[in-house]
């Protein structure tokens, strides 16, 4: 690529010099302070290289805390552009850039990393387990996720960012309609991270598989256990289909494939099947978790058992076998055969038939209940009724015939933020919520963090709900300006406004955590809420001891935590410890990670000797972790004995 | 790791250890992420089959006694590292290499040949760029061929490890791990000789 | 809690009416032909069941709040329920009844916008579908009439009562045609062609464009769609035929080089299908740029200037290039996926 010098850092626009400048001062900021504060060798060994399933779980959470920030932030820019008729805040290319890192960055990098962090601390919990079955592996997810988070990130000041829309369907993710580095970008940071998702998939299935406590059969485990379970079968099948698609896009910008181009005969059309093979089990991959989270927090604050479990397992094993069989709906407008259309219409329609059983089974988790109206509770009851109204337009949006009109307008915008807001985004911040007793040891501050909740949900509904008119209005998505004429502008105005409320809300999140940490008071027990049912709340204290359980629990039923304070039992205290297994953190993942985001970042501006170098580099690490015959450590009896005698004193 | 290390001496050394055991449950489903990748791999393929512009189509290419060649090359490869599995069985550490050996000599043969074959094409002026098909066709052949040559580097490493540390059960489950990687590649290259070469000489 | 929690449920029950009676009809649900008026009335009907889902599911939600929310007496609770047979077949059967209801008509509707839509007189019924041929270039539209034998850019007229059948191409990425008051859209890809039935009963000018994301144009790439009285059709496609300039080969290719359309409109006499037949050919718009000196620049260049060889320049425009697309010899390739097979 014949990329000039002067073109390598992108210079001219002052929202971008801005950031440019923020970030620099951030990171002599955090490089001072951790110098200052002599923190370089805690973060080291207490961080980076942890293979500790708790720590990475905070440090993927802190990490996607960060994107959502991103994300919205480029979500604000989109609103504040359309705010008004004509605008001029963003050019179209910019604008262009904004949407498609808003979609890569609140998907890919927000919304899995945070499941995927609530997952990693919560779940090994649940099943009663001292860790996943691969920690070297857990920690290299998160790195190769990491690496290609920062890579994805840097593109906006280096070489510019993509601006194919985060589908990047071809031709126009070409060469010859994208040309620049932005597109490279958005392939290999896309990889990177999917790499380490892939592998956190197969470390949580066969975690769940294998490593669950003694009495805990499948059909014991917490709903969000199973819905983990569930997604990680997903991702071992849907993302490798994502690894080849961006594999032969890359190849076909890189080394000159002809697969999906106008020249050679290429096939357009084949990355937009490959694209949705993945992309609908995708959207099932961030929906099911936080239906499990959801359950959870109903059934805990309802103080009952989930209604109907083996009802809610059966449907999200339908759901996930029907996440595969779908794929079309998202181009019913592509010239497909009536029979296609009509076979995809009623499988999408036939999705909200589990998802119908699962809604009606919350509600009467509910019913006959004792209600607590938590700030997590209260997350989770809003789901509710935003995900019926995300789901019943989903289903309208089924039907193929009437998508015609609906598809590619803010309609469809509208819907899936309805789902994947009030589902996803609502279960990460319930989630956070309600396990951040057990990760920091206090609550977050409940007054203020119900003020974020309401401020955020009618923000929300502000911002959205109006959206399903323009769309019904002929208002195309991925537009950077309309006209007066067009008639839109009282209803984006409208959006706007919510769209800065949930900033707002977003913002009052962040103070909660900061005050909280000064004011909140520390949690005395494992129990935090007193109202806990799962394994999580099973622990010796609030934080849990980094082998998680001195004596690992014994299950006989559903609920086991709720049961064992029903028969008053303690099973971590007085008795006889034996020493623990445990292993030793890894250097290895954070080096090869970052020589593979190198290596890709060369590969970015066509530079192949980097990329062949770096390359190399990462065989090297891999035959250094071959050779690695450590076997981690025992924790001795005594330090066990001294843990538990301190827990929450 | 934080697993029990109670080593149960009356299963195969390799699934002695709880370590073993995950880390071949663990293998076995990376093998299913596996069949995902090769089964979007052939499903591109055909859907690009009959997309071959300008350039020729398979059957102008491919010469059957060269696949024939490489076909009987694999398989052998695939018999000799089961044998190399029935050693470590037998708690012979000198067979399992021996036989290893000649499997990765045989795999080495099948990479010789296959590189021959792709060199063999550019000369002839068919190359990733000569059509969606001849694209495809690279990729899904350099895809299986790399993961060929991973594997013989890494049961090289394997066989060093082995040689140094003898049969234990870390090292008898690394072993069992790699001739899972093996056979798998071993029934991918029967679906490409099938579904590629065989289609594209009828074709 | 639970006062605050109430009323934002109504709020937001009663809101969805109100913004319909509030504004005015949206542009879809306001159908100026049959096709559009089969899909509206396909969206009121599942607006109806969904406010009937919605509805069910927010009084059940607050009821529920209501009632068993944490009070001093909670003689209510009864923590052993969690399951009922009964219930659970009721609301897995009711949303299979649902979808079936809905699967019904939208089956049908699919097929039958396969089809040009039914004539309504007697004299409409005689004639053939108007055939257009559609071609999306980055970032303007190109309209084809082959048996009027004229093209234009950004507009087209079109005869009412009488169905139009758009055959939908693109010179480069992948477009939509979308005009939202005759009926939904459709994709059109380069190197394959796709067909959408579309009709206007109500004579007037419609807002049309291109709904498929395609680069930094795409915003622009919209045009105006005459429907007229069949004579005033007529009357028009003569005026175009008697003044309209002939289209040559180096104004069309020029036309290919991404960009919105400055002069805003344009007709021709002639079209460009003497030359090429975008869904048969799907290089064709990478050679013109060559020829012309076109290159592809990195959004981020500073220097982002074109140098376009004039006609004289280029000896290939001195000769004749004519193609004939109409020999089925050429047949094009379906697109190696069955559910994608383009419609003759």
């Amino acid at each position: 690529m014949d990329l000039k010098w002067n073109e390598f850092i992108i210079t001219g626009d002052p929202l971008i010099l801005g950031a440019q400048i923020s970030i620099l001062l951030g990171s002599i900021a955090v490089v001072a302070a951790l110098t200052y504060f002599k923190k370089w060798t805690w973060l080291w060994k207490e961080w980076l290289t942890s293979v500790d399933h708790k720590k990475l779980g905070i440090m993927y959470i802190l990490s996607a805390l960060l994107m959502l920030f991103r994300g919205g932030i480029d979500g604000l820019m989109i609103r504040t552009q359309l705010a008004k008729p004509g605008m001029e805040f963003l050019d179209p290319q910019h604008y262009n850039e904004v949407f498609s890192t808003h979609g890569v960055i609140m998907i890919l990098f927000m919304a899995m990393p945070f499941l995927i962090g609530l997952i990693n601390y919560i779940v090994p919990l649940q099943i009663g387990a001292r860790d996943v079955a691969f920690p070297y592996l857990n920690n290299l997810s998160f790195w190769t996720f990491f690496v290609g988070m920062a890579l994805f990130n840097i593109s906006f000041i280096i070489g510019g960012s993509p601006d194919a829309g985060w589908t990047a369907y071809t031709p126009l993710a070409t060469n010859e309609f994208s040309p620049g580095p932005g597109q490279n970008y958005y392939l290999l940071a896309i990889q990177i991270a999917g790499i380490g998702t892939l592998m956190t998939g197969i470390n949580f299935f066969v975690t769940i598989l294998k490593m669950r406590t003694k009495g805990m059969t499948l059909m014991k485990m917490s709903m969000f256990t199973w819905t983990t379970l569930i997604t990680m079968l997903i991702i071992i099948f849907a993302f490798p289909v994502l690894t080849v698609a961006l594999a032969l896009q890359t190849f076909d910008r890189l080394f000159g494939s002809v697969i999906f181009t106008l020249q050679g005969d290429g096939n357009p059309m084949l990355w937009v099947n490959l694209f949705w093979v993945w992309g609908h089990p995708e959207v099932y991959i961030v929906i099911l978790p936080a239906f499990g989270i959801f359950s959870e927090i109903i059934s805990t604050f309802a103080r009952k058992q989930l209604f109907a479990y083996k009802a809610m397992v059966v449907s999200i094993v339908t759901i996930s076998v029907l996440s595969f069989l779908v794929w079309v709906h998202h181009f019913f407008t592509m010239g497909n055969s009536a029979e296609a259309n009509s076979f995809f219409s009623i499988t999408t329609m036939a999705i909200s038939i589990p998802t119908g059983v699962k809604i009606f089974n919350w509600l009467f988790t509910m019913y006959r209940g004792r209600i607590s109206f938590t700030t997590p509770m209260l997350w989770a009851l809003a789901f509710i009724p935003n995900f019926v109204i995300g789901g019943v337009t989903g289903v309208m949006l089924a039907m193929a015939a009437a998508d015609y009109q609906y598809h590619n307008t803010y309609f469809l915008v509208s819907h899936f933020h309805y789902v994947l807001i009030s589902g996803t985004v609502f279960a990460c911040f319930a989630g956070l919520i309600y396990w951040y007793p057990k990760m920091f040891g206090h609550k977050l501050n409940e007054k203020i963090g119900k003020w974020a909740f309401w401020i955020f949900i009618i923000g929300f509904n502000v911002c959205f709900f109006p959206q399903y008119f323009l769309g019904l209005d002929g208002m195309p998505r991925r537009i950077s300006t309309y006209t007066e004429a067009d008639g839109w502008t009282g209803l984006n105005f409208i959006s706007t406004i919510g769209a800065f409320m949930m900033g707002l809300a977003f913002l009052i999140f962040v103070v909660n955590i900061v005050y909280s940490w000064r004011f909140s008071p520390r949690e005395k027990t494992g129990d935090a809420w007193g109202l806990g049912r799962n394994l999580e709340w099973a622990t010796s204290s609030s934080i849990p001891p980094h082998y998680n359980f001195a004596v690992l629990p014994e299950v006989t039923g559903l609920d086991p935590y709720w049961d064992m304070k029903e028969k008053g039992l303690d099973q971590q205290k007085n008795v006889d410890y034996k020493p623990i297994h445990m292993p030793n953190n890894a250097a290895t993942p954070i080096i090869m990670s970052v020589i593979m985001g190198a290596a890709a970042f060369g590969l970015v501006f066509h530079w192949y000797w980097i990329g062949i170098v770096g390359g190399i580099g990462i065989f090297i690490t891999m035959i250094a972790r071959s050779f690695d015959y450590n076997d981690g450590y025992y924790v001795s009896v005594e330090e066990i004995k001294e843990t538990e005698a301190k827990a929450n004193k | 790791m934080a697993h029990d290390h109670n080593v149960n001496p009356n299963a195969p050394l390799e699934y002695q250890s709880e370590t073993g055991r995950l880390n071949i449950t663990g293998f076995w489903t990376f093998l299913g992420a596996e069949i995902a990748l090769f089964s979007t791999l052939f499903a591109s393929y055909f859907a690009l089959q009959a997309r071959v512009g300008d350039g020729p189509t398979s059957n102008e290419m491919f010469e059957a006694g060269l696949v024939m060649i490489m076909t009987m090359l694999l398989l052998t490869s695939s018999f000799t590292c089961g044998i190399a599995i029935h050693e470590m069985r037998a708690n012979n550490k000198k067979g399992v290499i021996i036989w290893m050996i000649i499997t990765l000599i045989l795999g080495a043969g099948f990479i010789g040949y296959e590189l021959y074959e792709f060199v063999h094409y550019v000369h002839e002026g068919v190359t990733l760029s000569t059509s969606a098909h001849w694209s495809m066709f690279f990729i899904l052949l350099g895809t299986h061929g790399l993961h060929v040559s991973i594997g013989i580097g890494w049961i090289i490493l394997l066989l060093i490890q082995l040689a140094r540390r003898g049969l234990t059960p870390k090292t008898a489950s690394k072993v069992f791990i790699s001739s899972l990687y093996w056979h798998f590649l071993d029934v991918v290259w029967i679906f490409i000789f099938t579904c590629v070469y065989l289609m594209g000489m009828v074709n | 809690m639970l006062k605050k929690l109430k009323p934002l449920s109504l709020l937001l029950f009663l809101a969805l009416p109100l913004m319909l009676a509030g504004c005015s009809t949206p542009e879809v649900l306001d159908p100026k032909g049959p096709v559009a008026s089969q899909q509206s009335d396909l969206i009121i009907l599942s607006i109806i069941f969904m406010l009937t889902i919605v509805a069910v599911v927010f009084v059940l939600l607050t009821i529920i709040l209501v009632k068993y929310r944490e009070r001093k007496d909670h003689d209510k609770y009864s923590p052993e329920l969690h399951g009922s047979m009964l219930l659970e077949t009721i609301w897995t059967i009711i949303p299979i009844i649902i979808v079936v209801i809905l699967a019904i008509p939208t089956v049908r509707t699919i097929y039958n916008l396969e089809e040009a839509p039914e004539a309504k007189t007697a004299e409409a019924a005689n004639e053939d579908p108007l055939v257009i041929e559609a071609t999306s270039i980055n970032w303007k539209w190109v309209f084809t009439y082959p048996e009027e034998d004229i093209e234009t850019v950004n507009y087209l007229h079109i005869p009412i009562h009488r169905p139009v059948e758009f055959k939908l191409t693109s010179a480069d990425n992948m477009a939509a045609l979308w005009i939202p008051s005759l009926g939904g859209q459709k994709y059109a890809m380069s190197g394959m062609q796709t067909t959408l039935f579309l009709q206007a009963d109500e004579a007037g000018e419609y807002n049309g464009r291109n709904a498929n994301f395609t680069g930094e144009g795409f915003n622009e790439q919209r045009f105006v769609v005459y429907a007229e009285e069949e004579e005033d059709y007529g009357q028009w496609v003569e005026e175009v035929q008697d003044s309209a300039p002939e289209l040559t080969q180096y104004e069309y290719d020029e036309l290919l080089i991404p960009g919105v359309y400055e002069e805003g409109t344009a007709e021709f006499n002639g079209t460009h299908l003497q030359w090429i037949d975008h869904s048969k050919d799907a290089e064709y718009t990478l050679e013109a740029w060559e020829r012309l000196g076109y290159e592809p620049k990195n959004p981020h260049a500073k220097d982002k200037s074109q140098n376009i060889l004039p006609e004289d320049e280029i000896p290939y425009y001195q000769q004749d290039n004519t193609v004939d697309y109409s020999d089925e010899n050429m047949d094009h390739e379906n697109m190696g996926n069955e559910e994608h097979a383009s419609h003759e």
